[in-house]
């Protein structure tokens, strides 16, 4: 009898475990060490708010911010309405719909290094696109586009959106199975065409999954970081240069050359920056449930 | 997802326009992969960076993927992610399986808090820990070792939620049934649960597996000997190391990509099946 109270506590355990080691305790550190002066090696003492002043004299976080806030509002309307788009595509089961959707997720599966790469070689100086475009003389010269500070912005952004198309594409899918067949069927009966439909019909009925899809892009185009650091060569900067793009490589470059307490006053910024979005969509959820 | 007739018989053109549309699709997102592979098939004596593209290769050749195993230890990276991989598809497997059933399947006490808690964790973005995540692992004696890469994501908290609700959705009079019949925790974990959650059980398998092969920014901050690199930072460090002839990145590139779209490509039934059953919501 007695075991059979310990049973529910063994089998949730390990995750505790987790969740006190991993998350709650890594938590509880980051505000502590934000108002520290404390180094990668351990150490440091108090210093009060130096940190957060300190910020805003910081002239790399304010272009890190510009940048990062740059890439979301570019991201949003694009991740928003392109998914919706394919996900009508192919919600209808023609034969070999299933080798297309298998297909458009793809590069949600790869590494976001693999993509990188891939888009550093499509965007090279001597790569595809822009050999294409000099080939048909749509520019005479190759365009700098991982060596410019707002290309490589544009190249980033190109990157996150053809990675996103699957993922969001998916979310999209399962909320497509929920619109009111008859509602469509109604339309179509008063004349209405695919392009009215789609407008009077889908978009209503999938208007609180592309909220949640924005909320998602949103909260992910803040927490970017492989796909710019790789592309930019590997320091977050144009061309190699040693200015950090977005917030979090800030952080990670912070972080690791020296300044940890400094680097987790900057991780309390961004997740203050994250929490409002991600509040608003538990809360969707909640609702939904 | 059954519909009738009449109004869904798709008519030929409008067949013709989705299938050319589908195409065009299919050629934006597979495009960059095929261009990456062909490049990566190219020979030296072969000008990559011709103007008028070929996307045939004119004498494939696999030196490429040799001459990068002889500037990097690719076979020995692609372990490396193997044993990180599995470690967190187990650790999930594992320990999101048991927390989930009994959160959802029974009543003990503390068990509301424990849920609040995990719930809580949702709004915590992993990237806004990481450093201190980095001062835990280092503290534990893990700072670049594999196990420090694999440990921290061996049990994530979402995947415990979507196993909790994955457990919830078995019926209630089921259980009450196994109760009757004198079954307990263990026996309707393993006779009455896991049955019924294997969809869930293997997107959270799948994405597991992904999230841990693909990973990028954790691995680069634990592991500081380049011996013991993942493939991922392994590519990143080729990249940035051996950057000159592009048909060795292409391979390399490759030699990360390929197996995850092997392991992708024969899951992704279960993976369809999983999000139908509400594994994706966000």
């Amino acid at each position: 009898m007695q075991f059979r109270f310990m049973t529910p506590w063994l089998l949730v355990l390990p995750a505790v475990g987790w969740l006190l080691v991993f998350n709650i305790w890594p938590a509880l550190n980051t505000v502590v060490l934000a108002f520290t002066n404390a180094k990668p090696l351990g150490g440091g003492h108090f210093v009060g708010l130096d940190n957060f002043t300190r910020m805003l004299d910081d002239s790399q976080l304010a272009d890190a911010l510009v940048n990062s806030i740059v890439y979301m509002v570019i991201c949003l309307p694009l991740l928003t309405i392109a998914p919706l788009l394919i996900a009508v595509l192919v919600e209808k089961k023609l034969p070999g719909i299933t080798f297309f959707r298998t297909a458009f997720y793809t590069p949600v599966v790869a590494s976001a290094v693999v993509v990188a790469l891939i888009w550093g070689w499509l965007l090279a100086d001597r790569g595809l696109v822009n050999g294409l475009a000099q080939q048909l003389h749509v520019i005479s010269g190759p365009l700098p586009f991982l060596t410019d500070r707002w290309l490589l912005l544009i190249s980033a952004v190109s990157l996150t959106v053809w990675k996103g198309l699957g993922y969001y594409m998916i979310i999209y899918l399962s909320a497509l199975g929920n619109v009111s067949h008859e509602l469509h069927e109604a339309a179509a009966v008063d004349g209405a065409g695919p392009v009215r439909r789609f407008l009077a019909v889908t978009i209503p009925g999938v208007r609180r999954s592309m909220l949640l899809v924005s909320i998602l892009i949103s909260v992910s185009a803040l927490r970017v970081f492989s796909e710019l650091y790789v592309l930019s060569g590997g320091t977050g900067g144009p061309g190699g240069r040693d200015t950090s793009m977005v917030m979090l490589i800030q952080m990670y470059s912070r972080g690791f050359s020296g300044h940890l307490g400094y680097a987790s006053a900057l991780s309390l910024v961004l997740f203050v920056v994250t929490i409002g979005p991600m509040l608003l969509l538990l809360w969707i959820n909640r609702k939904a449930d | 997802m059954a519909r009738g007739g009449g109004f869904n018989s798709t008519s030929h053109g409008e067949k013709i326009l989705r299938y050319a549309l589908l195409l065009v699709v299919l050629a934006i997102t597979i495009g960059p992969f095929l261009w990456q592979l062909s490049t990566s098939l190219k020979g030296l004596g072969e000008d990559v960076y011709t103007r008028t593209p070929s996307f045939l290769p004119d004498q494939p050749t696999l030196s490429n993927y040799g001459e990068v195993a002889r500037t990097i230890p690719v076979l020995s990276y692609a372990m490396n992610s193997l044993i990180v991989a599995a470690v967190v598809v187990a650790g999930n497997a594992i320990g999101a399986t048991l927390a989930g059933f009994a959160l959802a399947k029974l009543r003990f006490r503390g068990g509301r808090l424990v849920l609040g808690l995990f719930l809580a964790t949702l709004v915590l973005p992993s990237e806004v820990t990481i450093i201190s995540q980095y001062v835990t692992v280092r503290s534990l004696g893990l700072a670049d070792t594999l196990l420090g890469v694999a440990l921290p994501g061996a049990i994530g908290m979402l995947n415990v939620l979507l196993m909790r609700t994955a457990f919830q959705a078995i019926p209630a009079d089921v259980d009450a049934a196994a109760i009757m019949d004198g079954a307990n925790a263990w026996q309707r974990l393993i006779h009455i649960g896991l049955p019924s959650v294997r969809g869930m059980l293997s997107v959270v398998a799948i994405f597991s597996f992904i999230g841990a092969w693909d990973d990028f920014l954790w691995p680069l901050i634990v592991l500081t000997d380049p011996d013991k690199y993942t493939l991922t930072v392994g590519l990143q460090y080729l990249n940035s190391t051996f950057s000159s002839n592009p048909r060795l990145i292409a391979a390399g590139t490759m030699i990360a990509f390929l197996p995850i779209v092997a392991v992708f490509a024969a899951l992704q039934r279960f993976f369809f099946k999983g999000v139908e059953e509400g594994a994706i919501k966000g």
